[in-house]
């Protein structure tokens, strides 16, 4: 293995690359991911070297990208699809939750469809209306679908290669905000055990205070938030979901059992939202254990307001640090 | 309405059992008159009406909840499966119990469905026939996906959608003909124009032919007498042969007629116009080839005799089994939700399975 930095994009770059020369079967479909090599040049330079037949452009629809994904799966393909922002994702959500997700299930496990969904979600760039979507309480609600977000290069590079690899259906969502965020990579040959893993959260830093639960663009958040708060004098777990769907709950239980103290961050709307779900999971399983309620530091229940709001609407690492102080205190 | 004219759909065999004149627009290739398969044909539509009427009589008795009746579409699938190889595929909705029965899902399986014992009932692969689709027009996307592997496989092999007239508004199925003439895939777009989708009338989807619209993405296009077996038979291999090819995609509108309700919960008295079915019921398709096979003498009285007792032993065979289903057993629901382990789906398998004093949910 080698490390190299990256950004998150080269990241996934190289993974999609790397996954591509593994397995024959791996396609990759979307709008403008070909010569252009997508807009935010996730696949740049893929159509060059697999080819037209394996890296190519899909008219301009996204139900139409889904379906014959599925179609292709069901030919013995492993399609790789890009949905160009969140936003957009919405006119194949159809063919998602209707089609994708319950195949198997219908099929009685004859036909597995193993289709990646990207997805670049997210906030924090300045973008303009349904480009800074965060849809992921969707597709977590829905049986069938696996659900995954990396939060750095490194993981994007190893969770996409995984993601490929899952015999399951799994919405990938890369949080455009941290695309050019470098870190190392540690690149190399993923293996089956490796890939299992990925499936599990990940604890990035260990306090004896108080458990933060975050994934995706809100990982570097919180950890930054963490560094601010030890200068106050409060130690902080930090803990990186990264799979969305399935929970892996069990390490943030074990935390919570020792720090007494919980807060979930995220970018989407608080309510009904992940914080939701894990809030309700941790109040089952550490009811005894709590010190204060289990805070949720997450979006108003507003749509996604113009650009010039989105200071005001993300959870920054101020609203993190002041949420934190506030259940310190209870 | 001059654009928008319907032409007369091409056909071969009339309803008094005559052969129409050969024409350029729908040849009649001389094998499609060996007596071998006119008999395979007519077996084949008359077991498939059998099950049909098994089927909206079980759920008359309570052992289906639902029952989506293909009776008088017969020829229009059995033609059109029949012209498949064993490189194609078929990409159904939930009305093509006669393409099932072509493809040999066993009636009982495919029943499970409608009784509430499975979403699915069949391997697809094993019989070249993907699921029941109930949303409407999604299959049809699949269908183009299926046949965009081909040409990645170079398999030689197409796909066929079957789709309703109403499905044609769907956004998919815009999408699946976009998809399909940009990629040049090797797909039929199989329409069954059966008049209604539930209580709307053709018009309410159209104001021009389906044809006319799927010549505009540009592919070939044919509208043929869905009651007859031998254009639908003729038109689709002549449709699987331009997409195996190379040659891209076609659209062929079967024109036909839905002589049931749309399922056993509707009730058209209160929508269809008088003496519509009574002139459908002259253009039955088993009577039209019943006529031709005794006009040309490839049948006499003992065939039909047999073929009618092979069909009442099938629906005694369906209404047997059915009957005699066994509700699954509770832990399977939470079988083949994912592939691989989830944890949810175990915790959920597990709190469902321990009694409520144990910390389950189940008193």
């Amino acid at each position: 293995m080698s490390a190299a930095p990256m950004t998150m994009v080269g990241g996934l770059n190289a993974g999609l690359r790397a996954s591509l020369d593994h397995d024959p079967r791996v396609l990759l479909m979307g709008e403008d991911i070909a010569t252009l090599g997508g807009v935010f040049r996730v696949t740049d330079g893929l159509a060059k070297d697999f080819g037209d037949q394996r890296v190519f452009d899909t008219p301009l629809a996204e139900s139409g990208i889904l379906g014959t994904a599925i179609g292709l799966a069901m030919a013995g393909f492993r399609p790789v699809v890009e949905i160009q922002f969140d936003g957009f994702v919405f006119p194949a959500f159809d063919q998602i939750v209707t089609q994708l997700a319950k195949h198997h299930y219908r099929s009685a496990g004859h036909t597995p469809l193993p289709i990646v969904v990207r997805i670049p979600y997210g906030g924090g760039i300045g973008a303009v209306e349904h480009h800074s979507e965060s849809p992921e309480a969707y597709f977590v609600h829905t049986p069938g679908l696996r659900v995954w977000t990396p939060s750095d290069a490194n993981q994007a590079y190893l969770g996409i290669q995984a993601a490929i690899a899952c015999p399951d259906p799994v919405i990938f969502l890369e949080p455009k905000r941290r695309y050019w965020d470098k870190a190392e990579v540690a690149l190399g040959t993923l293996s089956a055990d490796d890939a299992e893993r990925m499936w599990s959260s990940r604890t990035l830093r260990t306090g004896s205070d108080i458990t933060v639960v975050a994934y995706g663009p809100m990982v570097r958040t919180c950890t930054e938030a963490a560094n601010a708060l030890a200068e106050l004098g409060v130690k902080a777990t930090v803990i990186d979901l990264r799979s969305l769907s399935p929970l892996d709950l069990d390490p943030i239980f074990a935390s919570v059992r020792q720090t007494g103290r919980c807060v979930v961050v995220h970018e989407a709307v608080e309510t009904v939202g992940l914080g939701a779900e894990i809030a309700a999971r941790v109040v089952e399983e550490c009811f005894y254990s709590l010190e204060a309620p289990v805070q949720r530091i997450a979006g108003p229940h507003v749509p996604y307001p113009p650009s010039r709001f989105e200071r005001h609407y993300l959870p920054s690492i101020d609203r993190v640090v002041a949420g934190v102080v506030q259940v310190m205190a209870g | 309405m001059t654009e928008g004219e319907h032409t007369e759909p091409l056909h071969l065999l009339a309803p008094d059992g005559s052969l129409s004149e050969a024409s350029s627009a729908l040849p009649l290739p001389p094998q499609l008159l060996e007596p071998d398969l006119l008999r395979a044909l007519f077996r084949d539509m008359t077991m498939a009406r059998r099950v049909d009427t098994e089927a909206t009589a079980l759920q008359r008795t309570g052992e289906l909840g639902l029952w989506s009746s293909c009776l008088g579409q017969e020829a229009a699938q059995v033609g059109s499966a029949h012209a498949m190889d064993e490189r194609d595929f078929a990409f159904p909705t939930y009305r093509e119990s006669a393409a099932a029965w072509v493809r040999g899902v066993d009636p009982v399986a495919l029943l499970g469905l409608y009784r509430g014992t499975t979403h699915g009932g069949w391997v697809p692969d094993e019989h070249r026939f993907a699921l029941f689709t109930i949303v409407l027009g999604a299959q049809v996307l699949h269908a183009v996906g299926y046949a965009m592997g081909q040409q990645r496989l170079d398999s030689g092999g197409a796909a066929i959608a079957y789709f309703g007239d109403g499905a044609t508004s769907e956004g998919d199925v815009h999408e699946a003909m976009v998809f399909a003439t940009v990629t040049n895939a090797p797909v039929v777009f199989f329409c069954q124009n059966n008049g209604w989708a539930i209580s709307e009338p053709v018009h309410r989807q159209t104001t021009v032919p389906f044809t006319q619209r799927a010549a505009g993405y540009g592919m070939p296009t044919m509208r043929i007498d869905g009651n007859d077996v031998l254009a639908s038979l003729a038109a689709t291999q002549w449709a699987l042969e331009h997409a195996r090819g190379g040659s891209g995609p076609v659209f062929i509108e079967a024109v036909t007629y839905r002589m049931g309700a749309h399922t056993t919960s509707d009730d058209p008295t209160r929508y269809r116009p008088p003496g519509e079915l009574e002139y459908w019921a002259t253009q039955d398709p088993i009577d039209r080839l019943r006529l031709l096979m005794i006009n040309r003498e490839v049948a006499a009285e003992d065939f039909f005799v047999e073929v009618q007792a092979q069909a009442d032993a099938l629906g005694e065979r369906i209404r047997a089994a059915v009957r005699g289903a066994e509700d699954p057993e509770a832990g399977l629901m939470f079988d083949h939700v994912y592939a691989s382990d989830h944890a949810q789906v175990e915790r959920d398998r597990q709190r469902w399975s321990a009694p409520f004093a144990e910390g389950g949910v189940m008193a």
